[in-house]
């Protein structure tokens, strides 16, 4: 599974790890734990806007079917 | 190519004859042969135009002093993107070819375009009245665009400043996506099916595709007025963004698609989420984060003091030194946030530490009280709970005496002598 493919679900589930917290109704292994979850998405999220570099491809029909081909962007 | 070899009876004097069919021939051969006559383009104005059963189309092309015959074959005439009438000034695509069984020479049409405001605007409306009958431009229609596009398609022109300032906008707002350009003629009669094609090739492997094309006269933008194309954006697996012209501009592949922006970068700001909002939502959530777990600890510090008089010292002195634990878990977690906030944290942090420290009972032992205690180590909280001839033990900060009850007091005001 690719960086980029995992964004939008460890937003989301930093986001939840948010929300279960707040709810303030977690035992406090329970809270540390989730916490802890949380501080990892919140890393694995920041290290992947900070860090992306983004692909760019050209789409070609060739004898052999589509072929993407790196797209050169100055 | 046939050969010349004259079948005819020479004579002296007298140049050797073709036959007709070999007349026809060479004409048919240096007609081919001849590449100004192939894709060729042809202005001029549609008559006798007729529709055969097989679907193929029969029109002759005319100007004030001349006329050439024209065949569109039914391929070609399923995928012309609007109506050819008679009367209209079009511009057409194609081949010059020789007939010899009919003598005739023909221009076999590809593809062909209005030419001209006139045609422009009455094939524009046909097509346009056309497809909103069929419900093609109802909002119902319209998709929502991805939050977090993965795969985002490009279908332009691989040359000029369109497809440059689509990438760099993403580029800057969205590095995350991988961005697929699918190249296309973006003007002249091959345009419509090179653009269909292309949309056709990316529209399955992104989630979102823009269409685009910079200014450009009405001739110019006519592909994007392409019945054909048009359809072909509705059907798009993916949602489309259009993006043709100037904001002025309103084509038929707008109506169409999901969403119109006014220019290529608006199209690349709105199928992408902005990474500095981004950073922003992911530092809002780290701080939260926090914040909450913080008022987690306070509030597991309420519990512990109310369950100070419950626990054993003994108990409670691993309650603390779990709980120190997880005190010196949560700042090594702590610490990866910010700096400022985790000095912050740690400090109060620290404070409940000691807080707790206060509350265990070596520390009350140490200020010169003692506890009683049941020999399964259950402190004794309450003088009912006592009866007479218990063994109890009593706990100093230095050590512990054992006891037992011989008298037992009565009523509400009991008095227990050791």
């Amino acid at each position: 599974m690719t960086e980029e493919s995992n964004f939008e679900d460890s937003l989301a589930a930093l986001e939840a790890t948010v929300d279960a917290l707040s709810r303030g109704d977690l035992p406090l292994d329970r809270a540390l734990a989730v916490f802890e979850e949380g501080l990892g998405l919140y890393r694995r999220c920041h290290a992947i806007l900070a860090d992306s570099e983004q692909r760019v491809t050209k789409l070609i029909a060739a004898a052999e079917g589509l072929i993407e081909e790196p797209f050169p962007v100055e | 190519m046939d050969s010349l070899a004259v079948t005819c009876e020479s004579r002296p004097g007298v140049p050797e004859a073709l036959t007709v069919t070999q007349l026809a021939r060479v004409i048919r051969d240096t007609v081919r042969a001849n590449p100004i006559l192939s894709r060729i383009l042809v202005r001029g104005e549609v008559s006798n135009l007729q529709r055969a059963p097989s679907g193929h189309v029969f029109f002759t092309l005319k100007d004030a002093t001349a006329q050439i015959s024209c065949t569109l074959f039914r391929e070609d005439a399923e995928m012309l993107g609007f109506d050819l009438e008679d009367g209209m000034d079009v511009v057409v695509s194609g081949d010059v070819d020789v007939f010899p069984r009919r003598g005739s020479v023909q221009l076999l049409i590809k593809a062909a375009t209005p030419a001209g405001v006139g045609a422009f605007w009455a094939a524009y409306q046909k097509t346009r009245k056309k497809l909103a009958a069929e419900g093609l431009f109802d909002a119902a229609r319209k998709r929502p665009l991805p939050s977090f596009p993965r795969k985002i398609g490009v279908v332009t022109s691989e040359v000029g400043a369109v497809v440059h300032d689509i990438v760099t906008i993403l580029r800057r707002r969205y590095p995350i996506a991988h961005i697929v350009i699918a190249p296309a003629l973006v003007q002249g009669p091959e345009a419509p099916a090179s653009l269909r094609r292309a949309l056709a090739f990316v529209a399955d492997r992104v989630d979102v595709v823009i269409v685009a094309r910079g200014g450009g006269s009405l001739e110019d933008l006519w592909c994007f007025n392409d019945e054909g194309l048009a359809r072909a954006v509705a059907a798009s697996r993916a949602p489309v963004v259009s993006a043709i012209g100037h904001e002025t501009d309103v084509t038929i592949v707008d109506f169409v698609a999901d969403v119109r922006a006014a220019t290529p970068s608006a199209a690349a700001e709105l199928v992408s989420p902005d990474a500095t909002e981004l950073m922003a939502r992911i530092n809002g959530a780290g701080r939260s984060l926090v914040g909450e777990i913080h008022e987690a600890l306070r509030g597991a510090r309420g519990r512990a003091t109310a369950l100070r008089e419950r626990l054993s010292p003994r108990g409670l002195q691993r309650g603390v030194e779990a709980n120190r634990a997880l005190l010196e878990r949560s700042f090594a977690a702590l610490s990866a946030v910010a700096p400022r906030e985790v000095t912050r944290q740690r400090e109060r942090l620290d404070a409940l530490g000691r807080r707790l420290d206060v509350l265990s009972p070596l520390a009350t032992l140490q200020r010169g009280y003692a506890i009683a205690e049941r020999e399964d180590g259950h402190v004794v909280a309450h003088a009912a709970d006592v009866g007479s001839g218990d063994a109890l033990a009593v706990r100093f900060q230095d050590g512990r005496i054992r006891v037992h009850v011989n008298q037992e007091q009565e009523d509400h005001d009991r008095r227990i002598e050791l």
